[in-house]
């Protein structure tokens, strides 16, 4: 009604307020105040031109879980809201994010570029499975922003990076990459799995898509798979006809036109309706409602975890069995500057150290851990460790795994939100048994 | 292009206007036109096609018009379908009868920018709303785009309205 008060807008309401509401209304129908987990496959439909319409993308509304759900879609929308974004896409895992994300902005015969400062599954992924499809990703080094410029070609369609890069320590400078991104008329996509929105925002810096695996600090427990794609809602699609999946007809819907109907949020839409419902690889509603619990304490959680990994960071530098580490909270750190820039509230908790004694010593210092576990993720509560040259960057040869940072001396720490006493003596006592 | 519009005239907006007419609405189902006029008429307003071309046909159970003026109902809104250049002309025809056809919002769709046109319109007392589509609007304020992942920007402890 006129004369209602103005309502405050989402700007100003802060990031922990969002990470616990956004998305998320008391049930229309109940009353629930925490997100029910909507156990179902499908939807009634009114009549049959109801369903015409759903199927038709002339409305909004549920028709089959593949394609969307209730609990689903309260994730979707908070993941966006925390990166500032227009809307979000939830996946199965963050390695099903991207590949929806590049079966919607790729053609057969296109390129993209990626980082080659990434998570070991996305330079396999991109480099040996999407080369099947006919797209074919060219690596560079990040260190050198210009490097990115230079392995365009008129078929690069995208740039693929990690500001905060596992496995760890390594800060991409992103400002100049999106600058050399926009002028050739392409998107940046970031994986920001690493930082989370809590430490880094990329939208905020220019980057026109945000990935996630939410299998990390997003639900941040290690119990629940998950990816979500989000887009800024900035990016205009046309580019003389570079993206003809979002600007032409599509057959797929009977002509619609994505980046028109749907303006701001088409390229999410797409992703959804066609990549999505093609391909199938859906987040189970119980996974997005672990992960919307998980996201409430984001902010909680990260601070304590950029506590613990800068002290175990400092103790390692200390320590005389450990040759060196490899974590941008270190003042001798070379990104410590780009940390500071991109990630002013710590730069995560997972990184690197090398052993005095290489391979065999690691190895054994991994296996003499009590408190931390050994295993094959990051970002949960819990410490982690790992080699990540027999383990994550196993199927990239020694070259890749040092240019990954993954070489074979290499030891990675994802630090959890133990005590940090805790967490230092089972370091000290596992060096003292390397 | 950074235009700002508070969500509460926007919601204004929407709960005051009953009927519509809507400039460039197309027959052909899969354009953006015919989606939001469906959609539009589903969530309870009238909407009255304008489209010189398709003049005297029907659309979606009513009849189309070739002129805003031809229209014969009283119409507090002209959605404008139409590209950023012809939103002028479009826009000076709505000021032109705008009191005489009860006009109180001119409303250009999503991409359709016009700032000229848009101080005309201001300047003759009517509100403008620019590159923002009425469906999608209405789907975010009244709690169904969130359906989609899209951003709503509403954070609230009350409970959801019941919508289908």
């Amino acid at each position: 009604m006129s004369g209602e008060k103005e309502k405050p807008g989402p700007v100003e309401y802060g990031f922990e307020t969002r990470a616990v509401h956004a998305g998320a209304q008391p049930d229309p129908v109940t009353g629930a105040r925490a997100t029910p987990i909507y156990q179902t496959t499908s939807y009634v439909f009114d009549d049959t031109e109801h369903a015409a319409d759903l199927f038709n993308l002339s409305r909004f509304g549920f028709i089959y879980s593949r394609l969307g759900n209730p609990t689903v879609s309260v994730l979707e929308e908070r993941v966006a809201s925390l990166e500032d974004g227009r809307a979000g896409l939830a996946a199965a895992s963050g390695h099903a994010a991207q590949f929806l994300t590049f079966f919607t902005l790729l053609e057969p015969g296109d390129e993209f570029i990626a980082s080659r400062n990434l998570y070991g599954g996305s330079v396999t992924q991109f480099g040996l499975s999407f080369k099947r499809l006919g797209w074919t990703c060219r690596f560079v080094d990040p260190a050198r922003p210009e490097n990115f410029r230079e392995a365009l070609t008129p078929k690069t369609k995208a740039i693929f990076l990690e500001v905060l890069a596992n496995p760890g320590g390594i800060v991409v400078d992103l400002e100049p990459v999106v600058e050399i991104a926009h002028e050739a008329g392409i998107p940046v996509i970031v994986d920001n799995t690493m930082a989370s929105p809590y430490l880094c925002r990329p939208i905020e810096w220019g980057a026109d898509i945000v990935i996630h695996s939410t299998t990390k600090y997003l639900s941040g427990h290690g119990n629940s798979m998950g990816g979500v794609i989000v887009e800024s809602g900035k990016f205009d699609w046309r580019q003389g006809g570079k993206f003809p999946g979002m600007t032409e007809p599509d057959p797929a819907y009977h002509g619609l036109t994505f980046y028109e109907t749907f303006g701001d949020f088409g390229f999410t839409t797409k992703a959804r309706a066609v990549a999505l419902r093609d391909f199938g690889p859906t987040m189970a509603p119980l996974n997005a409602f672990l992960t919307i619990t998980g996201i409430e304490t984001l902010a909680l959680r990260m601070d304590r975890h950029v506590a613990n990994a800068q002290k175990a960071a400092e103790f390692l530098e200390a320590h005389p069995a450990v040759d060196w580490v490899s974590y941008a909270g270190l003042a001798s750190s070379p990104y410590h500057e780009l940390a500071a820039k991109y990630l002013p509230n710590g730069p995560g908790a997972t990184f690197t150290f090398g052993l005095e004694g290489g391979f065999d010593a690691g190895v054994r210092t991994v296996e003499a851990c009590e408190l931390f576990s050994h295993l094959a993720n990051v970002g949960d509560t819990r410490s982690l460790i790992i080699h990540p040259a027999s383990t994550t960057h196993r199927q990239l040869n020694e070259e890749q795994q040092i240019a990954a940072g993954a070489g074979p001396d290499v030891i990675r720490l994802s630090i959890g939100i133990e005590n940090a006493g805790d967490i230092l003596r089972d370091l000290d006592q596992a060096l003292g048994a390397a | 292009m950074n235009l700002h519009y508070p969500d509460t005239s926007i919601r204004d907006i929407l709960r005051r206007v009953k009927t519509i007419a809507m400039v460039g609405a197309s027959p052909d189902w899969v354009r953006p036109s015919h989606f939001a006029m469906k959609y539009l008429q589903r969530k309870g307003y009238r909407v009255i096609p304008v489209n010189p071309r398709a003049a005297g046909d029907e659309i979606l159970g009513e009849e189309v018009y070739g002129a805003l003026a031809d229209v014969p109902p009283t119409f507090e809104m002209v959605d404008v379908f139409r590209n950023p250049d012809a939103a002028g002309p479009v826009t000076d025809e709505a000021i032109e009868i705008a009191s005489e056809k009860g006009i109180e919002v001119v409303w250009m769709q999503l991409g359709v920018v016009n700032r000229e046109a848009a101080a005309r319109a201001e300047a003759a007392g009517l509100s403008v709303v620019m590159d923002r589509c009425a469906k999608i609007e209405y789907g975010r304020l009244f709690g169904e785009l969130g359906w989609s992942g899209v951003n709503s920007r509403i954070i609230t402890a009350k409970r959801a309205p019941f919508g289908r």
